[in-house]
């Protein structure tokens, strides 16, 4: 301990002196998955490699799938479609204009004519002009038409979530916006081996899926991937931790700092937390979460996206409608601050581990 | 002067990756002399277009120059205002039966409109929109169409949808919302579809279905069906962004689409002064690199010429194609306008006479293919036909209450089977306070 405070006094001084300012991490640490014995031989990969996996798998699988957005054709900036026009071709593997308005349109048209249309949007945080296109067409297709018609085939990925230093327009975590409409699905993985399962499950789901990938993860997670052909249930939550005291609910990289902030409320408060990964946001497993928190009687929801109206709200109404007579305390949202996401104010920002720590305090000490 | 080598017969590829005669790559290291005169220059070799360099700035402008031009382009037409051919060359050589099939489901479309149109101002149907002046645009085009061809319309193509065999049932039932309607009660009337005829739902945003074309024609060309597509729509929704996204896409991804315009003067108040600058729709396709033509909507013909030629284009070098059909629209927008606030009768009057349907008529006759006597028959048949349709949908029940929660997904999530659930019971609590004349869920 002491030790600790003498380095960090010598760092502070040295970097002054040096006129180096300290660059925060992103203050969490993955923790990988065993694969699945059952599924047989693994490869080790990251979450953009487990993206590729998945595409590949489609597309040979699949003669009339396509993958299409901006700059997928040279594999894509986060890399998630390197080799794919290659081995597929350019008519199956392009490029579109940069108009999120004409990929999301495009790909509905696609998926109505009998194509499995797998769209990219290069950030969630330009996904709004897409957002008439994903809301009053895609959401709506199978219903208004009498189940005429539909755009089941439709998937769209986007790279999600704070990266460090993206800011307003290269952070945002958009999926409170999309759980408020029926007929979409909206999915966020955790690690490649549920990105590779979820990504499968959500391209061949018949209802237009939005897959939002936490970016932080693309090349920082890593585990053995199965290599076979694999799905995960959508609409299924997982308890990636038991314990009996408190429910602790996220997605994507959130269950990272959530895992540590479980491990510190052990050590330090003798509590027992129960960590669920959501993974589908719509429709979301209510059954899941509510059975345990019938158990612990205590609930805490962390997302990056602001707190207000962001998804957190839904599960704690729905939380407290159904096992009100089993609450110890009420429920706890460590969340984005209700402010645009700032550049370098990050670390003041995000619900980190500190701030989780505390609600687990408070909700424990009620 | 140009310089012209023998090379000039090879094309080897430039630095910029594009193919470019040996003649104008060498041309880059040539003197400028030709410059100094203002006479078109050196080739450039951005990547962004194929040009030269030129010192005279007005060569430097796309015509026409910044303000609306005098005159336009042209609009195509084979028939004059009193229903002659003009040009006998230009003739499409419609079978006889198929022209008499046009001019009637022409009728049947305008009785129908004005019959639905009369039945919402009495509260029998919730709102309507006609077509009266644009028969021709949606006859004309879907005849020269193949029946595989997928169509997206706007909201003011029910001929279109006549002519491939929708039923007045079908259009009538969808009106009511009665558990007849293949929407199954879920959209406002007007908002058909019809898988069987492969015509894509109507939905109300406007120009929506502009970038969802194209896609469409590119599954459609991969699969190799040998099919186009068409998407229709008017001189207002050109103005939204889905229409510049579709355009640009459709080209750029070689989609073999037709996007017809129905430039009908208006979108609800708003004339077209106020929707554009420049030379209505068809002068924007050359912008995106696509093929264009400006044709007279209320031409039967000359729109049935024109859509068959872009058609062959179309499916044999997977390319889109623009048409813009000139017409006017002489109904109100919707049963919730009246244009009278916003335009003058003569106006309107003007356009009646200039009809498409008396257009056709006056050609037909003129062929001996139909008569005054055999009009007045079948326009009387029509009316009846319509009004009894009316009635049998009118007594319909309404779909199960369940419809209003199915569809949403292709399977029923729990949460909205608890939603049911919940409607279920408390309609039943509250039954006197909910209509009654809704169906009993079949399927459970």
């Amino acid at each position: 301990m002491a030790s600790q405070v003498l380095r960090r006094l010598l760092t502070r001084s040295l970097n002054k002196q040096l006129c180096v300012t300290e660059r925060h991490a992103s203050g969490f640490q993955f923790v990988p998955d065993t694969p699945d014995p059952k599924l047989g031989k693994t490869e080790k990969k990251n979450l953009y490699q487990a993206v590729t996996d998945a595409l590949d798998i489609v597309l040979a699988s699949d003669p009339t799938a396509v993958v299409f957005g901006e700059d997928v054709h040279f594999g894509g900036v986060f890399r998630c479609t390197v080799g794919l026009a290659q081995k597929y071709g350019k008519d199956r593997v392009f490029n579109t204009p940069l108009s999120e308005q004409g990929i999301a349109g495009f790909g509905i048209g696609l998926a109505t004519a009998g194509a499995t249309a797998i769209a990219e949007i290069q950030f969630a945080d330009y996904v709004y002009p897409a957002f008439d296109q994903l809301v009053n067409e895609a959401a709506k297709y199978r219903y208004r038409s009498g189940n005429m018609f539909n755009c089941g085939r439709l998937t769209i990925r986007m790279p999600c979530g704070a990266v460090g230093h993206g800011a307003h327009y290269h952070s945002q975590s958009p999926e409170a916006y999309f759980a408020h409409t029926p007929g979409l699905k909206v999915v966020i993985p955790r690690s490649p081996i549920q990105t590779k399962g979820l990504l499968l499950a959500s391209i061949r789901d018949n209802n237009p899926v939005v897959f939002m990938e936490p970016k932080v993860l693309y090349r920082l997670a890593e585990e053995q991937v199965p290599v076979a052909d694999y799905e995960i249930l959508l609409s299924t939550a997982e308890v990636i931790r038991e314990g009996s005291d408190v429910t602790m609910v996220a997605w994507g990289k959130q269950l990272y700092v959530l895992h540590e902030v479980c491990d510190m409320a052990k050590d330090q408060l003798g509590v027992s937390c129960e960590l669920i990964d959501l993974r589908t946001i719509l429709p979301w497993d209510q059954d899941t979460v509510c059975k345990s928190v019938c158990k612990t009687g205590r609930l805490l929801v962390s997302h990056e996206a602001p707190l207000t109206q962001g998804f957190a709200a839904e599960v704690v109404s729905t939380v407290q409608a159904e096992c009100f007579l089993h609450l110890e305390a009420p429920a706890a949202r460590v969340c984005g601050w209700d402010t645009p996401f700032p550049h370098i104010f990050e670390p003041f920002y995000v619900p980190d581990k500190w701030r989780c720590f505390e609600a687990v305090k408070r909700i424990t000490s009620y | 002067a140009k310089k012209v080598s023998f090379c000039s017969m090879f094309r080897i590829r430039s630095f910029s990756g594009r193919f470019r005669p040996l003649w104008f790559v060498c041309s880059r290291f040539v003197s400028s002399r030709s410059l100094a005169s203002g006479v078109k220059g050196e080739q450039s070799l951005y990547p962004g277009s194929r040009l030269s360099y030129s010192s005279d700035v007005d060569e430097c402008k796309p015509k026409p120059p910044g303000k609306l031009p005098d005159e336009g382009v042209s609009a195509f037409r084979i028939l004059d205002s009193g229903g002659h051919v003009i040009d006998a060359k230009q003739d499409p050589n419609i079978p006889e039966e198929q022209l008499v099939k046009m001019y009637q489901t022409m009728v049947l479309l305008n009785t129908t409109d004005k019959i639905l149109n009369e039945s919402q101002r009495q509260g029998r149907i919730s709102f309507y929109m006609t077509s009266d002046g644009e028969e021709a645009t949606h006859i004309g085009s879907a005849a020269a169409l193949d029946s595989n061809d997928l169509i997206f319309g706007q909201y003011r193509e029910t001929g279109v949808l006549l002519w491939r065999g929708f039923t007045l049932f079908e259009m009538i039932n969808q009106c009511y919302g009665n558990h007849l309607d293949g929407g199954k009660g879920r959209q406002m009337p007007v908002h058909y579809g019809s898988d069987h005829l492969n015509f894509q739902t109507i939905s109300s945003p406007l120009g929506t279905q502009m970038p969802q074309a194209p896609g469409a024609a590119y599954a459609l060309k991969r699969a190799g069906t040998g099919n186009c597509v068409v998407c229709y729509f008017g001189d207002g929704a050109a103005s939204e962004g889905d229409a510049h996204a579709g355009l640009n896409f459709a080209a750029t991804l070689d989609c073999p689409v037709i996007f017809f315009c129905r430039n009908n003067g208006f979108a609800i108040s708003t004339p077209t002064e106020e929707q554009y600058r420049g030379d209505g729709i068809v002068s924007r396709g050359p912008g995106y690199g696509i093929e264009s033509v400006r044709v007279d909507g209320n031409d039967m013909l000359a729109v049935y010429s024109v859509t068959k030629a872009a058609r062959e284009v179309c499916v044999r070098e997977n390319r889109p194609f623009l048409i813009e059909a000139m017409t006017y629209r002489i109904g109100h927008h919707s049963t919730s306008d009246d244009s009278s606030a916003y335009r003058s009768t003569d106006d309107v009057n003007y356009w009646d006479k200039q009809h498409p349907i008396k257009n056709a008529y006056n050609y037909l006759l003129s062929r001996g293919i139909w008569s005054e006597s055999q009009d007045k028959e079948f326009k009387q048949e029509q009316k009846k036909l319509v009004m009894d349709t009316l009635r049998e949908a009118e007594r319909q029940l309404k779909p199960s209450v369940k419809e209003l929660f199915r569809d949403v997904y292709d399977e029923m999530p729990p949460h909205i089977e608890r939603q049911w659930n919940e409607v279920q019971q408390h309609v039943a609590a509250y039954a006197d306070q909910y209509p009654a004349n809704f169906d009993h869920d079949h399927e459970s």
